[in-house]
């Protein structure tokens, strides 16, 4: 047995392990894994069914009613498109929080990505005390999402805060920034940039992968620093700025502790931190409008959908993929 | 700021297959990463200074540390609520350990078959999990704390099965993919030499498969712990009863409270709460950065 089934070192590859499965009896083995296969995987299958997909329809089904929490199943009412007609006519507020999150989304994370690339760049040069500087960079990204910062965020944007306390130092008198509607989701985005960490790690490691021979030939070329980046570092690099572009801009639009901390709940002060999942959970959980919150959370996920779709388009045009062995 | 000046004359006097070491200027460099350290650690250092402030010096010494050092806010915080933030960080200790473990198994089960196992629909159901991936989980919120009421299991003998059984089924598509990666870089000539040691799927899972996933299992753990301890949406949604909040939501109680007084305290627990994390940290830096790195550039 242990002879017949010696592994062949000229027929490595795809083909092997079915010819060892061949050879053993006819598609036993290969039946046996097939088996094996859904054990392994039923914990992840079960999950699939019962965490994903069944919640995922039953909202699709409640976002064509009136459901609360509150009247049992058999007496929900289906209301056809009412939710829907309500999303995009009748409800300002929920027009507000889309703008609110765009926004957010749109200043908070060119920036953010800006800083990572930026401090990423600044990193690369290879020397030392890189590791320590690039984990005190990262430690932001570990901590910043928490209840904790967000409390220390506001209190920082607070009339008393620490902000305030600098601004004084150049003799200007600040104010509680995280009270005022014009200024609350700006608090919220410099916290966004403050955790640019992560994504820096990321096109640290971009960087890393970038041939040393391009920039020797671009520089016996007489191409200066500046070209170099242009026209080496940032095609070579957009593979990694496209991921990071994607799942920043994903993230951004899921933003939710900080602004609920920040007002304690409510989108406030007047709703200028009205982030679209905090009002999806307003209006699921604390008004109780399940089935509004549904048709809302199933028109965030077309969104998002959507948006990422549009990235994956576009990308062809600007994301070069080198015909590197990774790929 | 990054664009700095090119130094016409580094490069004809490099050697020409050496990398040019250049930033010319090593000194403004690291005094302008200094100046970001600064920025990116201000915050934090404020944040344990005010917390070892009395209360005297939070209204009038603006500075970023104190004067004198008081540790009476920890004590006030931590019994400021009827019930004492001990049984709050028992409560977020013990969801985020089971959601260790929970993680742990069943991704890697899942991990196993998606890398090693050849079955059908195999590439459809890798395709579905990828597509998990970037499903945000307020979409799906609601049906699930519908579904979860139903069975009884929100506000029930043990508030916790609604936040650990998705933990329990792979539902973290992410530690899934990280972990299929990892495990495809593991030579498949070692199944092959278990095989012929007569070892079906399950004995190469067992003695394969399973001891030389530690590092994925390892990263897989720490990043779990973390994203669970500072998780707060799931939290606030299915936890209902005072005595059974973890940190971050009891955290929010001090939000209610916003009297001057209660910011000592609520500074204290902040701090007490981020501890963990920090500590991990400092154990785990680099695993944590190239943890990153794995599940980000590959694919």
């Amino acid at each position: 047995m242990a002879l017949t089934t010696a592994p062949d070192p000229t027929r490595r590859g795809p083909g092997s392990d079915r010819a060892h499965a061949e050879r053993r009896g006819p598609g036993r083995f290969r039946h046996s894994e097939g088996l094996a296969g859904y054990v392994f995987l039923s914990p992840w299958l079960i999950g699939l069914m019962g965490v994903t997909a069944i919640p995922m329809l039953l909202s699709l089904y409640l976002s064509f009613t009136n459901y609360d929490i509150l009247t049992p199943f058999s007496e929900v009412e289906w209301v056809g498109l009412a939710n829907y007609e309500r999303m995009f006519t009748a409800d300002p507020s929920y027009w507000h929080a889309v703008r609110v999150t765009l926004t957010f989304a749109l200043v908070a994370v060119p920036l953010k990505l800006a800083a990572a690339l930026g401090v990423a760049l600044l990193l690369n040069r290879a020397w030392r005390g890189v590791g320590l500087f690039r984990g005190l960079f990262y430690l932001p990204s570990l901590l910043g999402g928490s209840v904790a910062l967000a409390i220390v965020w506001v209190n920082m944007f607070n009339r008393d805060g620490a902000f305030n306390s600098l601004l004084s130092l150049f003799g200007i008198t600040g104010k509680p920034w995280v009270n005022d509607p014009d200024w609350a989701l700006e608090t919220l985005m410099v916290l966004a940039i403050w955790q640019f960490g992560a994504p820096m790690v990321i096109f640290l490691a971009g960087l890393k992968q970038v041939p040393t021979e391009l920039y020797e030939a671009a520089s016996v070329d007489g191409a200066n620093r500046f070209r170099q980046f242009r026209n080496v570092t940032l095609p070579m690099l957009s593979p990694v700025i496209f991921f990071n572009l994607v799942l920043e801009t994903i993230n951004g639009f899921q933003g939710f502790t900080a602004a609920f901390v920040l007002s304690n709940g409510t989108g406030g002060p007047v709703d200028s931190t009205l982030m679209y999942t905090l009002n999806l959970y307003i209006t699921g959980f604390t008004d109780l409008n399940m089935g509004y919150a549904s048709a809302m959370a199933w028109v965030f996920l077309l969104a998002i959908a959507v948006i990422t779709a549009v990235f994956f388009s576009t990308g062809r045009f600007w994301v070069h993929y080198s015909d590197g062995e990774d790929r | 700021m990054v664009t700095v000046t090119p130094t016409t004359a580094a490069p004809t006097t490099a050697p020409p297959n050496a990398r040019r070491r250049p930033g010319g200027r090593p000194v403004l460099r690291l005094l302008i990463l200094v100046a970001i350290v600064a920025v990116v650690l201000y915050p934090l250092i404020w944040m344990v200074g005010t917390s070892l402030k009395s209360q005297e010096e939070i209204v009038n010494n603006v500075g970023l540390l104190p004067e004198r050092f008081t540790p009476g806010n920890y004590t006030a915080g931590w019994s400021n609520f009827d019930v004492s933030f001990g049984r709050f960080f028992l409560n977020s200790a013990m969801v985020s350990l089971l959601t260790v473990v929970g993680n742990g198994l069943s991704c890697l089960l899942a991990a196993y078959a998606f890398a090693r196992l050849r079955f059908r629909l195999r590439g459809m159901w890798f395709a579905v999990m990828i597509g998990t991936l970037l499903l945000p989980q307020h979409v799906l919120i609601v049906p699930q704390y519908i579904l979860f009421r139903t069975l009884g299991l929100v506000g029930g003998e043990w508030p916790y099965l609604p936040l650990l059984i998705p933990q329990f089924l792979a539902t973290e598509a992410f530690f899934v993919f990280l972990m299929v990666q990892f495990m495809r870089g593991v030579p498949r000539e070692l199944d092959e030499a278990a095989r012929i040691d007569g070892a079906g799927p399950f004995g190469i899972f067992r003695h394969i498969i399973l001891p030389l996933s530690r590092p994925a299992l390892v990263t897989t753990a720490i990043f779990s712990f973390i994203w669970t301890w500072n998780d707060f949406f799931r939290q606030l949604v299915f936890l209902s009863q005072l005595e059974d909040y973890t940190v971050p939501v009891a955290l929010t109680l001090f939000i209610d409270s916003t009297s001057q007084s209660a910011v000592g305290p609520m500074f204290a627990m902040s701090v007490l709460s981020l501890l963990p994390v920090f500590l991990f940290f400092v154990a785990f830096q680099r695993m944590l950065v190239e943890g990153i790195n794995t599940s980000g550039i590959k694919g």
